[in-house]
Formats: structure tokens, sequence, C-alpha cells
């Protein structure tokens, strides 16, 4: 499917473009524009950020296929990360990530089949002080106990 | 006592309240010296980097190249990805202009004209502060062209925010800027050092948030004033994160040298249920850990960490209860650093992944006493052998942990099956070298 980025977008793009010296710098901005535009980075979206951006696509694909945030394939409308590092599994991350996976019914990297939840067990998220914690989609949910749980979960419509 | 980075002053995020509070003087006073008195100052302060190794910052600063024809950048590393690490979160959110301070400060101090800001990915909502906060700095003329005018020099600055997108190994220095400039967080063979050769192969200098967050306090309230506060040779305050089994984990304000166990006990209001303490990990996941009855007396600045076997690396304090498993402790921790190693280096690579199935092996019960003593083999042959620090971080808790604690890893092993030591940590070491000379 072709894509093309909307107009407000590729201004986005010219901005970051301005913060560097060099095109190929402006590319992880870029891809992130882009998958807030797409839900993932699909083929064609990497041969038109290579095409916004003057690179060559080798480039693209090398940036999204390194870094853990970029994504290949279509994630949930809400997008489920459990951190189970030392400092949450110490206050008990695996619960939370037991539950997490019962009750959305799907494993690591997974999306429900109504394609409203994917969940990922991710490192630690810089809220260890704060543990356990949960993030959806770009928000943090820290100091989080089993019912908590369940009602932000059951909270996401 | 006296705060440094984060003083307790409500709405500080505020650039009228930061103003109110003698905001941006330092910087003012910064201007009318010379950077070489700049650079002499910081050194004579004591500062040491807060993002792991504790270098000191004015000597660092000292390696950039006085005449160039290049242009020179600052990069400051927010990256915050280490395990047990939640502190520079706290400027963005609470003290963001003095961070901005800083950064005009040591840009002028080394003669950079662009710095960069690097976030981690995860960090949306702390980006989007750090943005506004440096939006609202542009407009009010302590950053860009308007610079000038404000201070009345010849000297601005750019200050630019990149986004990283999910990967630990960018918080090394030569890593991040790698991502900076595009590519893959690939960590650079040293030398050449950033100071010579970094950003676009031009000087760079890069210093942790909170270390640059330091810079504003010590020139206003000058050097020998900073030195005196805590430990001599680290001095300064440092922002302790303690997190795991305490009653009140968060982030600490306090002087270096403070006692580690005044930490857990009077700061994080001690251990739930009044247990005992089996493990403590001082700064990060990457550092040795410390037993428990190994922790009277313990100060936690870089020099007194050093003495007892541990570092200070980010001041991130992870606390274990006496009914922890330190097996699924240090499995989950090797399990990260195979995660993250960039692959690069055979030695990190392949022994991360072993060090892993070992670990998991015996977990599920199938290891020996031998399986001990070879996942020590193996970390001691990571150590030292990489291109980045990396390979260190992952060999050192495997190492120290079960050296630590034998005798807590020991009740998971049989120690009946005697097998003999399998030759894997020198075919490891080898796979370097071509196969004709492993025949020879
Ligand atoms: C694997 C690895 C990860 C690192 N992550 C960070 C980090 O997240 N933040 C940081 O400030 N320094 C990190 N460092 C240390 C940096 O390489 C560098 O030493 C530091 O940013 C220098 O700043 P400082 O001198 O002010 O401490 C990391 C180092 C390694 C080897
Ligand atoms: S030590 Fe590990 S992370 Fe560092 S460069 Fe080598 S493989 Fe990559
Ligand atoms: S260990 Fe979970 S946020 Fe740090």
């Amino acid at each position: 499917m072709e894509f093309k980025f909307t107009e407000e977008n590729l201004k986005r793009i010219e901005l970051a473009r301005e913060k560097y010296p060099t095109a190929l710098a402006a590319v992880m901005d870029t891809v992130y524009i882009a998958q807030e535009q797409n839900g993932y980075i699909s083929n064609e979206v990497m041969e038109e950020i290579a095409n916004v951006l003057g690179i060559d696509k080798v480039y693209v694909l090398s940036v999204v296929t390194f870094y853990t945030m970029y994504h290949t394939k279509p994630m949930g409308k809400y997008h489920v990360q459990v951190c189970t590092n030392v400092s949450c599994m110490l206050r008990g991350a695996y619960d939370i990530w037991d539950q997490v996976k019962g009750k959305l019914g799907i494993e690591n990297m997974q999306v429900t089949p109504d394609g409203k939840f994917s969940l990922e067990e991710v490192e630690c998220m810089g809220a260890c002080g704060y543990a356990p914690m949960v993030a959806v989609n770009e928000d943090y949910f820290e100091n989080l106990t089993k019912d908590k749980v369940e009602e932000i979960l059951d909270s996401l419509k | 006592m006296e705060k440094i980075v984060l003083p307790e002053i409500e709405n500080l995020n505020q650039i009228d309240v930061y103003i109110a509070h003698d905001g941006f003087q330092s910087a003012k006073k910064a201007f009318a010296q010379t950077p070489d008195a700049l650079i002499d100052q910081v050194k004579k302060s004591g500062l040491r980097g807060r993002g792991g190794a504790a270098f000191s910052a004015g000597l660092k600063w000292s390696f950039m190249p006085k005449s160039t024809d290049k242009p020179k950048y600052l990069c400051i590393n927010g990256d915050e990805s280490e395990p047990g690490s939640f502190k520079d979160r706290q400027i963005f959110e609470y003290n963001p202009f003095q961070l901005i301070e800083g950064v005009i400060i040591t840009c002028y101090a080394i003669g950079a004209k662009v710095a960069y800001l690097y976030v981690r990915g995860e960090y949306h909502k702390w980006i989007k502060l750090m943005q506004n906060a440096i939006d609202t700095a542009y407009e009010k003329g302590f950053l860009g062209e308007k610079m000038k005018e404000t201070f009345g020099t010849q000297f601005s600055c750019d200050l630019f925010i990149h986004k990283g997108a999910g990967a630990y190994i960018c918080g090394e220095e030569s890593s991040l800027m790698n991502s900076i400039e595009g590519y893959r967080g690939y960590p650079r063979v040293k030398p050449p050092f950033p100071a010579q050769k970094g950003l676009w192969g031009c000087p760079t200098t890069i210093n942790n948030v909170e270390t640059i967050t330091n810079v504003p306090p010590i020139i206003s309230k000058g050097w020998e004033w900073f030195s005196k506060i805590g430990a001599p040779k680290h001095p300064g305050t440092i922002l302790f994160g303690i997190s795991g089994h305490v009653n009140k984990p968060g982030v600490y304000e306090l002087p270096s040298g403070v006692l580690l166990t005044d930490l857990i006990y009077n700061y994080a209001g001690g251990v739930p249920g009044n247990k005992k303490i089996k493990c403590v990990i001082p700064g990060g996941s990457s550092m040795p850990p410390l037993r428990g009855d190994q922790l009277e007396g313990v100060k936690m600045d870089a020099e007194s960490l050093k003495e007892v076997g541990s570092a200070i690396g980010t001041g991130g304090v992870m606390v274990m209860d006496e009914d922890t498993n330190l097996l699924k402790v240090l499995l989950r921790i090797t399990k990260f650093y195979h995660h993250e190693s960039c692959g690069q280096c055979t030695p990190c690579r392949e022994g991360t992944s072993w060090m892993e199935k070992t670990l998991h092996r015996i977990l599920d019960g199938h290891g020996t006493s031998n399986d001990l003593d070879l996942l020590v083999n193996v970390a001691n042959n990571i150590e030292g052998n990489t291109i980045c620090a990396l390979g260190d971080a992952a060999a050192w808790p495997v190492k120290f942990m079960i050296t630590r604690f034998r005798d807590e890893f020991e009740k998971y092993v049989n120690p009946n099956i005697s097998l003999p030591v399998p030759n894997k940590v020198h075919s490891m070491r080898q796979t370097a070298v071509p196969l004709e000379d492993i025949s020879k």
C-alpha cells in the first residue's frame, strides 16, 4: 500500500531536519513520525522515509531493525508494556506479567484478534523506585497492585 | 541539608520561578570570564561524572582542542537505561532550567555552538516537559541568537533533543553519537576519543544530565564551596535512586559519602517486615553486589565503594531482602545484558548468551558446581576483552554475585556430579582467531 506523509508531518520532518548538519541524522525522528501516522513501519513507509530525506533505504532499514521501539508490524491500539527487570521483579512484576498475559490472552509481542491490545515484556523503564510499573502506549502507570492493573486494563476502551 | 540539583522550591520548573531564584545569573557570571577560567573552576571543584564512570568533568572538558577549524559539540546523556536508575527524569521534571543553564555554560567553556540532549525514547512525558522548557528558554532569550542580547555577549548556542528508541547500549557515549548521526547504536573503537573525533568526526564532549545540572551552582557559589560538600575525593550531592525491598523507595539527593545504611534505614524507611538484607547493588545493575553482612560503615562515594569492591555507577541502589532468590536476580540481569548486547564483539555476544543459558539450566535444576566455576570463568573472559564497557557490565554481576554468594548458589546446584570442565571458555576466546591458527 502506498504511503505518503501528511502536509503537517512533512513540516515536522523539515523541523527535525534543521536540527542536524546531515539528513541521515533526522532518520530516527522521521521514523517516529511515520510510525505515529501509519501505526507501524512497512516496506513502503521505509521507501517514503528514504525518499523524503534523500537517503538510501538501507539506512532506514538498518535503524528500524535495530531499535526496539520501532515496529515493523501492526501493534494493538493499546500497546501494553510490562517491565520485569530487577527492581520491578523484586516488587512482583512477574505476577503482574502473568496477570496481564492471562487477561489479554496473548503472549509477548502478540496482538489480540480485535487489534485492541498488544503486549510486550520490556527492560527497565526508569521507574524502578515506583515499581512495579506498566506503560500503555506513551503513559507510565506506577506503584501498581493487581487491582490497579485490573482497573487500568478495564478502562481502556 | 542543602540540595544542589533538586532544590525544594515549588514550581521551580516554571521559568519565572527559576529566574526569581537567581536563575541564569550563573551563566551571566560565566560569560564575564574566559572559557579556560571556567574549566579550571570545574576542575578544582572536584565535580565527577554522574553517568557511571565518575570521571572528572573539568578534566574531560580540558581535552577539547583549543584551536580547530571544525565545529565542536556537547552531548548531554539522558539515556538513563541502567536498571535501578531513575534520577535524570527528576531533573527533566523538576529543574529543567538549571540543566539548560548548565548546558549554556558548558557550551561556552568548551566552545560548542550546538548541544544535543539524548533522552531515551520511552520517556515521552519527560521529553515533552523538557522540550517545553527548551522552547520557553528560546522565547525568553536564554538559548539561540537572542542569547547575545540577553547576556550581552558574542556567544550563542543551540540545544536540541534527540529521542532514542529503545536501546540500552545508546547510553554508551560512542554508541550515543552513532545514534545521533542516524546509524545503529554500535559503540566505536577508542581511541580516537570523542574530544578528538566525536559527532561527525568533530571534537565532542559527553556528560550525564546530572553532571551538567551541577555546573551552574559551582560557577555561582564557587568551586571551594562545592569541593567541601560530602566526600572530599568525590564532592557534591548525588541523586541516589533507591529501589527494591525498602519501605520508601525513591530519589534522595544527599551529600556523597553518606552511609549506605543511613540511606536504606533512615531515608528509605528500612526493609518491609523488618527483614534482613541479603544483597545490595549500590550503583545500578552493572555494579558488583555487596553482601548484607558487608554493609556496615560503607560510604556512598566512588572511592569508598571501590575500597569495598564495588562502584558508585549511577547511584541506583537496589535492595534485596533475605527471602530473595539471587539466582533468579542474576538470571534476570544476565538476560538483560544478553538482550542489549549489540553483538559486535564475540566475547560479549556469545558470552552473555552462554551465561544466560547456563543460569537457566541451573534454575531448571540441572546445574552442577562446575557450572558455577565456568560462569565465573566466562565472565572473566568477557571482562576487558570487548569494544565497550557493556561487556564488563555483563561480566561483573555474574562474577561477583557467584563469588560473593557462593553458599547461596551452591544450594541450587548438584554437588555430586563432577563433569570434566569443557573447553568452552577457551574456544569462545579463540573465535576471532582464524581456524588454521587454532589447528596448529
Ligand atoms: C553500556 C553503557 C551504558 C551507559 N548508559 C549511560 C546512561 O544511560 N547515561 C549516562 O549518563 N551514561 C551512561 N553510560 C556512560 C557513558 O558512556 C559516559 O561515560 C557518560 O555519559 C559520561 O558522562 P559523565 O562523565 O558526566 O558521567 C553508559 C556506559 C555504558 C558502557
Ligand atoms: S561489548 Fe557488547 S555491547 Fe559493547 S560493542 Fe561489544 S558486543 Fe557491543
Ligand atoms: S526495573 Fe522496572 S522500571 Fe527499572
